[in-house]
């Protein structure tokens, strides 16, 4: 610290000085110091939790004939296509539902607002208790679900949780149910910061309903939008509990997604390089999405 | 019909200064729309939470019936959870102050590291700081269930096994991305010139940090401080892997393992998942404005 006291004296600094100098930025002496000290915590939780298992699962994966084996599973390849499925359906149904429910929570009135209080239930209760309610609702013989599609419809509901696309559908509608009301009440919040100016003069020039959406609303929202379909693809990717408590990856392991398959081969088959390779083969899909992100949340930050 | 609902609320100024049969016509259609969707909303949204609040108040033989509401509704299932009476149930409290404990571990250090960092960077203007920014979005666009495994063996490398501190670590590293974005954003609406004045007095960085950043930031502080805890009590995954022993292990976990066993007592199984949840939803609803904004904040702009 001696020598960064003595460049701020006013000696035109040079060589390993100037270095210093252009490290320490505008501060100087013990700002520095302290400026240094209240970001150790955080680095020191980064190279010890992210950095260090990072490359300690990338080292475990490393092996190619983990990869041989993986992909010469059934098992496994039945995961990708339920991995795909739960992308399309869980990101798009959701951010769509969620596009439709804040313009449905835009509306005045007290029954609205009393409405959105309820709505946003699902994500404040934990994952946990929610999910295996919903695992005991979807039960065929006793559920609740079909009970009362027995009483009120006379229908007799299938087993949801004993067939492979009634128990993925599950999974995926159950996370949708979890995680609505989250993107909702984003997109509703991106709705009302909205220019109100431009909504006003696009109802003076006649736009109504659909057209006032299509050509006002939407363009305005769709940078967001975007961002969070990516924010949301990632989100879930990792999403590990909808479908390891609704459908437990059952029945015989046909709804497994890669969170759960690489718990499932870790812990299960007690084989946590295979866990991990089943994991990081969903790198080539995550890494361009985190660049697009990662460049598109700093961009947002200029726009919204 | 959700999309014309969508169009319909922005006609409804619209359409009420036209005057009419098809306008009032229209209007009804509306109202007639908005009413369906309520109920289809409402049905959707609390048949999970009424299915649990039912077979809690259900007897041990009347959770295998067909029925829609309770034969003999009763409270015991409750009092079986809070008085322990059960033997998978022996350690309740234990683990339920285990969870407490988890919770709020949590969020102190993710309040405190990340006000720390985001004062460092943002306010004190740290050169190269945007390289912290950076480490922290990888992080948050990490998904968390994909580390679980080696993070899970490097904790055996640090000596945590079985141990609380393992779980508040990994909490902690995928919380605190997210409040240092949310401070950062929130620092913005704070002039810089007031650090710079109570430093021309003589103010040292801690003193401005502690009487003037923190101060300011309360409402961030409020809403980063409520998603910990939400996030906390809402893991499942870590805690399962990082907590093995009946005595360590917190109300999830414990919860868990019964579903795996044909003789899952359901009644008492959803009367402790009620109990449990009750915690973050009263915390929810008691921060729900700050927490939107906080959420807005960090959904909208990272």
């Amino acid at each position: 610290m001696a020598s960064a006291s003595v460049t701020l004296i006013g000696r035109p600094a040079a060589g390993r000085q100037s270095l210093w100098r252009y490290w320490q930025g505008g501060l100087h002496g013990s700002e520095f110091v302290w400026a240094v000290a209240f970001i150790v915590p955080y680095i020191g939780v980064f190279l010890a939790f992210v950095i260090y298992p990072v490359l300690y699962g990338a080292w475990m994966g490393s092996s190619p004939h983990l990869y041989s084996e993986l992909f010469s599973d059934p098992i496994y390849q039945q995961t990708l296509v339920n991995t795909l499925l739960f992308l399309a359906f869980g990101v798009n149904l959701k951010l769509f539902l969620a596009l439709l429910l804040s313009g449905f929570f835009m509306q005045p009135g007290w029954w609205i607002k009393t409405l959105l209080v309820i709505f946003v239930l699902p994500w404040a209760i934990p994952a946990l208790p929610s999910f295996i309610s919903i695992h005991w609702m979807l039960n065929g013989e006793w559920g609740l679900l079909n009970n009362t599609l027995y009483i009120l419809f006379g229908i007799e509901g299938p087993s949801w949780l004993n067939q492979r696309w009634f128990a993925l559908g599950s999974a995926i509608a159950s996370h949708i149910w979890k995680w609505l009301p989250f993107w909702t009440v984003i997109l509703l919040a991106g709705r009302m910061s909205l220019p109100q100016e431009v909504m006003d003069a696009a109802k003076v020039d006649g736009a109504t309903g659909l057209r006032s959406f299509a050509y006002v609303t939407f363009p305005m929202l769709a940078n967001l939008y975007l961002v969070l379909t990516l924010l949301a693809t990632i989100f879930l990717l990792g999403d590990f509990n909808s479908v390891f408590f609704v459908s437990g990856g059952g029945p015989a392991n046909s709804t497994h997604v890669l969170a759960t398959l690489g718990i499932r081969d870790a812990y299960d088959m007690g084989h946590p390089e295979l866990g991990v390779a089943a994991v990081m083969s969903a790198l080539p899909l995550m890494i361009p999405l985190v660049i697009i992100l990662m460049r598109k949340l700093r961009t947002a930050e200029v726009q919204l | 019909m959700s999309a014309t609902t969508v169009s319909a609320a922005h006609a409804v100024p619209y359409s009420a200064r036209r005057k009419g049969r098809a306008a009032r016509r229209r209007r009804w259609l509306i109202r007639v729309a908005t009413l369906l969707l309520s109920v289809v909303i409402l049905v959707w949204t609390i048949m999970p939470i009424y299915n649990m609040v039912m077979v809690a108040l259900e007897a041990e033989g009347d959770v295998f019936g067909e029925h829609i509401w309770p034969p003999k509704p009763s409270p015991r299932s409750f009092w079986i959870v809070v008085s322990q009476g059960y033997w998978y149930l022996e350690y309740f409290w234990h683990q339920f102050g285990n969870s407490v404990f988890i919770a709020v571990m949590t969020t102190l250090l993710v309040l405190s590291i990340g006000s720390l960092t985001s004062f460092s960077v943002a306010r004190m203007r740290l050169k190269n700081g945007w390289l912290i920014t950076n480490a922290a979005l990888l992080t948050y666009v990490i998904p968390a269930s994909f580390l679980a495994i080696p993070f899970y063996l490097i904790m055996n490398h640090y000596g945590l096994h079985d141990n609380p501190w393992s779980v508040i670590a990994a909490l902690v590293t995928f919380a605190t991305p997210y409040a240092i974005f949310i401070f950062q954003e929130y620092g913005r609406s704070i002039p810089l010139e007031l650090d710079e004045s109570a430093r021309i007095d003589g103010a040292s960085p801690v003193q401005v940090y502690f009487r003037i950043y923190l101060p300011l930031m309360a409402p961030a502080l409020v809403a980063v401080g409520t998603y910990a805890l939400l996030l906390a009590w809402n893991e499942y995954l870590y805690q399962f892997l990082l907590l093995s022993n009946k005595r360590s292990m917190t109300v999830p976990v414990a919860l868990a393992q019964f579903t795996n066993s044909d003789q899952a007592p359901w009644n008492y199984m959803m009367a402790t998942a009620i109990i449990y949840a009750l915690p973050p939803v009263a915390t929810y609803y008691a921060f729900r404005r700050r927490m939107s904004s906080g959420l807005t904040m960090g959904g909208v702009k990272g």
